[in-house]
């Protein structure tokens, strides 16, 4: 083990740079945030994430923000437990009609100001599972939606985009 | 001759499947079946349904290939395999839940994926059978149960209290219920719930084009879509007579393969997280991410989601991704080797892994458990070598299997399989055959049927589909997960609750994959 933590030591770091505010997203968040009361969280965001129906495919790609390259806490954002400490509900879908009530639960337990981002084709809009009997919809359908990442699955650096332009708009209100 | 050979051989198959032999037999033998399946006579590959007909695929060891039995549902009721055979109990709940044909005799009548928030009882059901149900008073399409109305097996004894988790777990993780009842910290019994994923996925492969279907089907379960779509393509391929060009056979084995490393290297390093030793997992992320890199370099996806579809692949290999896959493999096997030195070489690690969530060798051969699953209990299965498919036939590599049936086993299942699926890519890579990628898919309008089976990293997936004139008709797709997420009710049974994520990463066992 000590050899392995001797290598990382002296190996450089892993991480990518940090990827520019989204334009698109910049947009999004612009109308959706402005009539919403501002708060300063200190750069600072706790990300709750929920599937309501993915594909797991999403979730393999949010997993990729915690690694050493994306490494997301580098800037204030952190995935938590609990939607009681959650500012942001990360959400995958479509939204099952089996996860409608969950997924309302959640984000009843989340407190107020909260953010919900729609993460994936599916959670955006209903991707390829559009027209069945046990899907709803986009995230949308449920829950009022301040940020779509479009992407099946959308790239770790493209949520980490999406990610850090909320931020941007949050802390600087 | 096994009970099951022998009742099958008098009967003539019908012609529609290929290439297995499909049966139609009546109650009284798909009950003998049902009955040898419970004396441990083959395995159970498949259970599945349409309206008015039940289907199974089984598995003997003296059948040549595995078979496909079909029973016209009578009364839209059908014997239930469950009251002899318990790995069909969940899919005959599902059966029920989904097109409302009854099994008779099945000793547990809840419902299983219906919970009760669909427009309509037994969706998949023709419209004379299926049921409306009422609406909520809100009018936005409530149900009028509480999801939360699920009847629990009972349990009796001291000192036991129950501990609800899910379906909103605490990590980045898919919704599922588990209520545990614990004596203290042991747990004395788990039970799951499950189905909270249900999207569907059979509705959506009714009457549609063979592309969206693959689209569809790859979304089953995203970790293992290069699997999936291998299957569903090799089904389609089969029913209607295609010969896939050798390069697409080939780049389709490269693709399983790096999808296989990629979420072994995963796991293992999620499965040293959940034993609290950060330190594997982050070079395990690093690890997988290189990897993923390279998929998305060569192929155009991280996932290399959609890149194998019927009749071959839609992306070439070129020689620039070949050297980078052939750096990456470097790399990954050098940091990987490193990490499995850690592994081994930390008695405090092993001390959460070694005797944590035993599974018997009886029990995951009772359930025909693939993957790693199966594999770390001692059940020499794997569909690449056992229903050996091209670019795998003839291919020299081994299928590790270990005895001790605890989480330290599955663990080891998965690193020798990161050796040998690195083994395999190089030898695809430094022999890639030159040729076209895709061969035409025929416009055929007659009713064909085909059935496949591909290895994922977590074990067999299986694909049946009915195709008339250029779509699909019906289709039917069992993941690996159906017949080992019970298994984890065993394993963490006598185990502290805190080593549940442990377990439960140790199986992986796919929520969207079962809901469908």
């Amino acid at each position: 083990m000590r050899t392995l933590l001797l290598k990382s030591l002296f190996s450089g770091p892993a991480t990518t740079a940090a990827p520019g505010l989204g334009a698109d997203a910049l947009e999004e968040l612009g109308r959706t945030l402005q009539a919403r009361a501002g708060k300063l969280f200190g750069r600072s965001l706790s990300i709750r994430e929920v599937d309501a129906g993915s594909c797991n495919g999403c979730e393999l790609e949010i997993h990729a923000l915690n690694n050493p390259v994306y490494d997301v806490e580098r800037f204030g954002l952190r995935f938590v437990a609990s939607p009681r400490h959650a500012d942001v509900l990360l959400v995958t879908g479509p939204v099952t009609r089996n996860m409608r009530v969950a997924l309302e639960r959640t984000y009843a337990a989340a407190p107020e100001p909260k953010w919900v981002v729609a993460v994936g084709d599916c959670g955006c809009g209903c991707g390829v599972f559009e027209g069945s009997y046990a899907v709803i919809g986009g995230v949308d359908k449920v829950l009022p939606v301040d940020l779509h990442i479009p992407g099946c699955p959308p790239r770790p650096a493209a949520l980490l985009q999406g990610l850090i332009t909320l931020l941007d708009r949050v802390a600087t209100r | 001759m096994s009970a099951i050979a022998a009742l099958l051989a008098p009967l003539q198959p019908l012609a529609v499947l290929r290439p297995w032999p499909r049966y139609e037999v009546d109650a009284a033998t798909w009950e003998a079946i049902g009955r040898a399946l419970g004396a441990g006579d083959g395995a159970l590959m498949a259970l599945w349904a349409e309206p008015g007909t039940v289907h199974l695929a089984v598995r003997a060891a003296d059948l040549r290939n595995p078979a496909v039995v079909s029973l016209a549902a009578a009364n839209n009721a059908f014997p239930s395999i469950g009251q002899y055979h318990p790995p069909a109990l969940r899919p005959e709940r599902a059966i029920r839940d989904l097109t409302g044909l009854t099994p008779i005799g099945i000793p547990d009548d809840r419902p299983w994926l219906d919970h009760g928030a669909w427009d309509a009882a037994a969706p998949l059901a023709p419209p004379s059978l299926t049921l409306p149900r009422e609406r909520g008073r809100d009018g936005r399409g409530q149900s009028a149960r509480d999801p939360a109305d699920y009847a629990f097996l009972p349990v009796h004894g001291h000192g036991l209290h129950q501990i609800p988790v899910g379906p909103v777990h605490a990590g980045i993780i898919e919704p599922g219920h588990f209520r545990f009842t614990a004596n203290g910290e042991t747990v004395a019994r788990l039970e799951q719930r499950l189905g909270y994923v249900h999207k569907g996925i059979e509705s959506l492969l009714i009457g549609v084009g063979f592309d969206h279907a693959g689209r569809v089907v790859a979304r089953a379960s995203g970790d293992e879509t290069v699997a999936l779509s291998i299957a569903y393509a090799r089904a389609v391929e089969a029913a209607l007579g295609i010969d896939v060009p050798l390069r697409a056979h080939v780049l389709r084995g490269v693709m399983a393969e790096l999808e296989r490393i990629a979420n072994h290297v995963g796991d293992v390093g999620a499965i040293c997280n959940d034993a609290a030793f950060a330190l594997l997992h982050a070079h395990c992320g690093l690890i997988r991410e290189r990897v993923l890199a390279a998929c998305d370099a060569a192929f155009g996806h991280r996932l290399m989601m959609d890149r194998v579809v019927p009749g071959g692949v839609t992306h070439d290999l070129t020689n620039d991704a070949r050297e980078l896959l052939f750096a990456m493999l470097d790399d990954a096997l050098a940091r990987f080797a490193d990490v499995v030195r850690v592994y081994d070489e930390t008695p405090s690690l092993q001390d959460r892994t070694c005797l944590t969530g035993i599974v018997s060798n009886e029990l995951v051969t009772q359930w025909a458990a693939g993957g790693f699953v199966g594999r770390g209990s001692g059940r020499a299965f794997d569909a690449r070598r056992d229903l050996a498919y091209v670019p795998y036939f003839g291919m020299d590599f081994a299928v590790p299997t270990f005895a001790a049936g605890d989480v330290n086993a599955r663990v080891w299942v998965r690193i020798r399989e990161v050796e040998e699926s690195a083994r395999l890519l190089r030898h695809w890579l430094w022999s890639t055959a030159e040729g076209p990628l895709r061969a035409e898919v025929p416009a055929i309008d007659a009713v064909r049927e085909g059935v496949a089976v591909a290895e994922a990293f977590r074990g067999d997936v299986f694909v049946w589909v009915r195709l008339a004139a250029g779509r699909v008709e019906r289709a039917h797709v069992r993941d690996a997960s159906v017949f080992q997420w019970p298994l984890l009710e065993a394993a963490i049974e006598g185990n502290i609750v805190a080593d549940f994520p442990l377990c439960n990463k140790s199986f992986n066992c796919s929520y969207s994959g079962h809901d469908q």
